[in-house]
């Protein structure tokens, strides 16, 4: 297994159907009375989070506790520079408490990469900048296989900000890795211009798209997108973007609608369709803590604690 | 001029050095002055330097350097920035205004060039701001600079674009009355708001802002036309795109007064090298692809590109050591410059020694105006009579780039950790060595 998660790419389609298969025996744990396991008892993970994400720091939270590790919350608001004391500082104040695996999410991308440069523990990449944000592939991964069986072959239409997605980063690289055909569907002014060397498919059309889709995945839009004129206005956006009621009739009858959240509803979804059967939003969420308690689990199985590692330098 | 040489000899017989890269010969310096080229040479008063399988150089002159002073001690001052220089084999370089307080005044100008002159390792020439305070919207007071101890001639606000065409054009207009030239930074601001890298594979991948090719592109072409219409003189600061030197081309074939730089760091590096989001690679152009380098590599070996220059840019390790958005732009380039134009053009075939000399020192120097007055003061043939502003260069020599080992105060080199051809052995200005044994002679 791989010692650091920062990237989809960082895993092969043997290490990402372990991390999935994993993740489907530890969904157990959550059926049983009591929901603990002692796998990462002794073990330190530290969520170092510079940008605000309840919902993703609870997940991950929640899955260090049910592995019984020790977690240590790291709220940095804004910036490292910002708050005054720079990621290389608070990266040797976590090596020094001995942390064993370092959870970040930054607002700048690659943040991970430096702090795995200045860390010996594992670091897990829970969203940079508009980078990447693999644990959110996975767990996306992780509902297609279970609602539809399979991922082999899988036709996987991802719409809306690709070029600031991490969340369409990280699902294109993990997707194509597990035998997935992805198409990517947004105004050009929201891919990235060398779109075309991606392991996928590049579409305008949603509405041609949407028969031949097994799965939907809507991403949310940002506010700030319409100031930099990527398009003309939001109501313009939701009409060609957007998935509605009669939109979402042209799917497949078998088709899942996802969406990382958090949702704007009447934005790129509508309320009926994160509402419907079909919506695998709830779901998503629930599936987020068993794949990052597989991650965890994997990264920090077969090393030794802090406490050991310490032990052993003197 | 500075060393006056009152210490040391005056007279060195400098033994079997290769005048760019050609025959052996004896090389007599007296009095800051090549007084005798030839074989067999003999003065009794010399110092000898044996100078066998060494290369000698005109001086080389770089027309972009960041010294940082006055204003950011912590990462250069003038004194550390021209040892570096002198390390590299300059003996002129011309030091950007964009210091603390901006270099727009005669004041400044000549508290640049004084310190220069007190540092003694090479000759510190200031280029001025085109605009007050490098704030875009009214000019610099040009010409008090030009008539200054300084004898500005060369305006940039390098850092920063003259995005402002009819600025522009003014800035271009009024130089011509003493001969200056403007060196433009050629960045589309509105196209470039935030960008990061390259615009490309890497930038997608990697989800950092796209810096598009077009926006120096665009600025370049109305530069170039803006020249050509008021008969003026630009010069076109770190070229780094196939169609940036594609529109410097097309300019020259029409007999318009354009003149162009490459940096070394971009004739070499590519926009692969940010895929792990060291910040040490970041730097203003970005980096670009390997289809950019080799256009550059052409455009450099065709002439169409005139020179060599560092863009040194200092910067102290904190500024460095963070994340890529939040790191400075920049890059050390004095001491490894002529190194990596051994490794990008002479190996490579694209270039002789004559051409290296060509590139670094002769044409620059004529670019900077250094050889107004009377002989050349830079960038000469190296014959009897040339004033003695050469080095000596070991092209046999190789080995790991080691930023710790530099004499620049900041560490930011792009090169550390590669091998790199050559050594730069000795450096003398005026006639007076600053550089001996590839190490600071004073």
């Amino acid at each position: 297994m791989i010692r650091h998660l920062i990237s989809a790419a960082d895993l092969s389609r043997d290490d990402a159907v372990r991390i999935l298969d994993t993740a489907e025996e530890l969904a157990q744990v959550a059926d049983r009375p009591i929901r603990k396991l002692p796998t990462l008892r002794g073990r330190t993970v530290v969520n170092l989070f510079y940008e605000d994400s309840t919902r993703t720091r609870i997940s991950f939270e929640a899955a260090a506790k049910r592995l019984s590790a020790d977690v240590i919350n790291f709220s940095a608001k804004g910036s490292s520079v910002a708050k005054g004391e720079s990621l290389k500082d608070t990266a040797l104040t976590l090596e020094a408490m001995g942390a064993d695996a370092v959870v970040i999410r930054h607002g700048a991308s690659g943040a991970p990469y430096r702090l795995a440069s200045w860390v010996r523990g594992s670091v897990v990449n829970a969203g940079d900048g508009t980078h990447e944000h693999p644990t959110q592939a996975l767990l996306d991964a992780f509902t297609m296989r279970r609602r539809l069986g399979r991922l082999e072959g899988l036709r996987v239409t991802i719409v809306g900000d690709v070029l600031h997605s991490r969340v369409a980063r990280s699902n294109v690289l993990l997707l194509d890795t597990l035998g997935a055909e992805v198409t990517l569907v947004a105004p050009p002014t929201l891919l990235p211009l060398a779109v075309g060397s991606w392991p996928c498919e590049v579409s305008y059309d949603l509405d041609g798209e949407l028969p031949k889709s097994d799965v939907v995945m809507m991403l949310r839009v940002q506010a700030e997108r319409m100031n930099a004129a990527y398009f003309p206005t939001v109501r313009e956006y939701s009409r060609r973007y957007g998935l509605d009621a009669s939109r979402m009739a042209l799917l497949p009858d078998q088709a899942i609608v996802m969406h990382p959240g958090p949702m704007n509803r009447g934005v790129e979804i509508a309320a009926e369709v994160a509402d419907s059967v079909r919506s695998t939003i709830v779901e998503q969420v629930a599936n987020g803590v068993s794949i990052r308690m597989a991650v965890l689990y994997l990264l920090l199985g077969g090393a030794e604690s802090g406490t050991e590692r310490a032990e052993a330098a003197r | 001029m500075i060393p006056d040489g009152s210490q040391a000899t005056r007279t060195w017989l400098i033994r079997g050095a290769q005048p760019l890269g050609g025959p052996a010969l004896d090389l007599l310096v007296r009095d800051g002055v090549i007084t005798e080229a030839g074989a067999g040479l003999q003065a009794a008063d010399a110092r000898l330097l044996d100078a066998s399988g060494l290369i000698a150089l005109p001086g080389l002159v770089d027309l972009h350097t960041h010294l940082r002073e006055p204003g950011r001690e912590d990462a250069e001052t003038v004194q550390t920035g021209t040892a570096a220089a002198a390390l590299g084999g300059f003996t002129a370089v011309h030091a950007m205004a964009n210091t603390d307080p901006v270099a727009d005044t005669a004041g400044v100008a000549e508290q640049i060039w004084r310190l220069g002159r007190r540092a003694g390792y090479c000759d510190v020439r200031p280029v001025g701001a085109v605009t007050a305070g490098l704030g875009g919207s009214r000019l610099a007071e040009l010409g008090a600079m030009a008539d200054s101890a300084a004898r500005v001639r060369v305006y940039s606000d390098d850092g920063k674009c003259v995005s402002d065409a009819v600025l522009m054009r003014r800035a271009l207009e009024y130089v011509k009355a003493f001969d200056g030239v403007i060196a433009q930074h050629a960045q589309e601001p509105r196209l470039t708001d935030g960008a990061q890298v390259n615009e490309g594979e890497a930038s997608g991948r990697l989800g950092l802002s796209g810096w598009p090719a077009v926006a120096e592109e665009a600025i370049i072409a109305r530069d170039c036309l803006l020249a050509a219409h008021v008969g003026s003189a630009l010069h076109v600061c770190h070229v780094s795109t196939a169609g940036s030197v594609e529109i410097i081309r097309w300019a020259k074939s029409k007999g318009w007064r354009v003149t162009a730089e490459v940096t070394p760091h971009h004739l070499l590096l590519t926009d692969d090298l940010v895929s792990d989001y060291d910040p040490i690679y970041k730097v203003n152009p970005p980096l670009r692809t390997a289809v950019d380098v080799s256009a550059l590599r052409d455009g450099l070996a065709d002439g169409t590109i005139d020179c060599v220059a560092t863009d040194h840019a200092p910067h102290p390790l904190e500024d460095k050591e963070t994340e890529w958005q939040v790191a400075a732009f920049g890059m050390t380039g004095l001491e490894t410059a002529l190194r990596v134009v051994h490794e990008a053009m002479v190996e490579t075939g694209r270039l002789d020694w004559a051409g290296v000399a060509d590139r670094m020192s002769v044409r620059p120097a004529a670019i900077g105006r250094l050889d107004g007055i009377g002989a050349p003061l830079h960038g000469s043939a190296l014959a009897a009579g040339s004033p003695a502003n050469l080095v000596l260069y070991d092209p046999a020599a190789r080995d790991v780039v080691d930023p710790a080992q530099h004499a620049s105060r900041s560490r930011n080199s792009p090169f550390a950790g590669m091998e790199l051809p050559g050594r730069v052995q000795a450096t003398f200005l005026r006639g007076v060595p600053v550089v001996l044994d590839g190490k600071l002679a004073r």
